[in-house]
């Protein structure tokens, strides 16, 4: 039998996989730009940062899987989990885009993921911790060159700036569910494993705002919409877009077709 | 007229951040390709920087990014100097004949006459 993983799960389990999944699905729609890049330097560079993200996700499965047991590696929590039990935040599967939404998304998820990481360094949980440290210089240079792709863009020639209003209006409706918190997550911050993600709002806020007046962009940060009120949607539920299921169907299809597969 | 000097130390790129050319670049010719850059690593500290190749950025800030990423992937790196291809002026090879063969035959120019202690590293 296929181990499948199925919630319901212990709430720190849950929350690892939320952390791995982000990590995950960002790192997978970004490397979809391999060979596509707008420019040679650009596409070195997402693909970089993509397999930052994936490494990332390979800590955390790890983790999450010592922790599950039950013969759980993290190829089986990544490659025979259904879209259902994925974790990720809706933000991050949606399509990749033009380069311009590409840039933006990965901008507003590496400020938020630095703060969390930042605050994950503090975990009662060690490996947790370790993980954070190890990433924060990495999601550090991808918040510096994601930021100077959004200044550059949204403040470029009126197409790019064009492009950039529409990438932001598309992404907009799905930033609340970064800072609404699911229940795995209070009980986590209660037992100081995880983070309220709702606590990083201000200085998030604060920093988007500012990038985004360099690049001469307007957006409502003041009033986000939560997953269940605007969409129906909830990335941290498992109620997740038809994207990611394509997405799945995609990354999944060797290990579900030659299961226990390598090479 | 303000004149503003500063000591250059040994590494240090002249001009600050905007290294890589004066303050007011001139339009590339053709503005729909990015300037060509070229690239220079430090692979340690006490090393000297050492030219590794070129790419394509807009400015200098997008060029050391871009030379970060496509050049010090595998921890070649501490330190990367970017400059402008058109900055870099070159001996022509026709005159190489002038320019090189009379060092040739100068045997006497070289330090081979001195015995250097095995701890001596890079001379």
């Amino acid at each position: 039998m296929i181990p499948r993983h199925l919630p319901p799960m212990e709430a720190r389990h849950e929350y690892l996989l939320h952390l791995a999944d982000n990590a995950l699905v960002l790192g997978h729609r970004n490397s979809e730009w391999c060979g596509h890049g707008p420019e040679l330097e650009q596409d070195i560079a997402l693909t970089n940062l993509s397999l930052d993200l994936l490494g990332q996700a390979r800590l955390l499965y790890q983790h999450a899987a010592n922790g599950i047991g039950e013969g759980a590696t993290e190829d089986t929590l990544a490659f025979l989990r259904d879209a259902s039990d994925y974790r990720n935040l809706i933000l991050l599967e949606l399509p990749r885009g033009d380069w311009g939404l590409t840039i933006l998304r990965q901008y507003l998820f590496s400020e938020f993921s630095l703060l969390q990481y930042q605050a994950l360094q503090g975990s009662t949980d060690t490996q947790l911790a370790a993980i954070a440290a190890k990433a924060i210089p990495e999601v550090t240079y991808h918040r510096r060159w994601a930021r100077d792709w959004v200044v550059r863009l949204g403040d470029g020639t009126e197409e790019s700036h064009t492009r950039m209003e529409s990438a932001l209006a598309t992404l907009q409706p799905h930033l609340g569910e970064l800072f609404s918190p699911a229940d795995f997550e209070r009980t986590v911050t209660e037992r100081g494993i995880g983070i309220d993600p709702s606590t990083l709002r201000s200085e998030w806020t604060l920093r988007v705002r500012q990038t985004l007046d360099e690049a001469d962009l307007a957006v409502d940060l003041s009033s986000l919409a939560t997953p269940s009120n605007h969409t129906g949607m909830d990335g941290k539920l498992g109620r997740h877009t038809e994207d990611l299921v394509r997405l799945l169907a995609e990354m999944q299809t060797l290990q579900r077709t030659y299961p226990g597969n390598e090479w | 007229m303000a004149f503003q000097i500063r000591r250059l130390l040994y590494g240090d790129i002249p001009g600050g951040e905007t290294g890589g050319g004066p303050a007011n670049p001139q339009p590339a010719p053709d503005s729909s390709e990015w300037p060509l850059w070229e690239v220079f690593i430090r692979s340690r500290q006490g090393l000297d920087h050492k030219h590794v190749g070129s790419l394509h950025a807009a400015d200098a800030r997008m060029a050391v990014e871009n030379a970060r990423d496509v050049y010090t992937r595998r921890m070649e790196g501490v330190s990367i100097w970017v400059v402008e291809s058109r900055h870099i002026h070159a001996s022509q090879p026709e005159e190489a004949g002038p320019f090189y063969d009379p060092a040739a035959d100068k045997a006497y120019r070289h330090p081979t006459f001195y015995d250097l202690p095995k701890e001596i590293d890079h001379m």
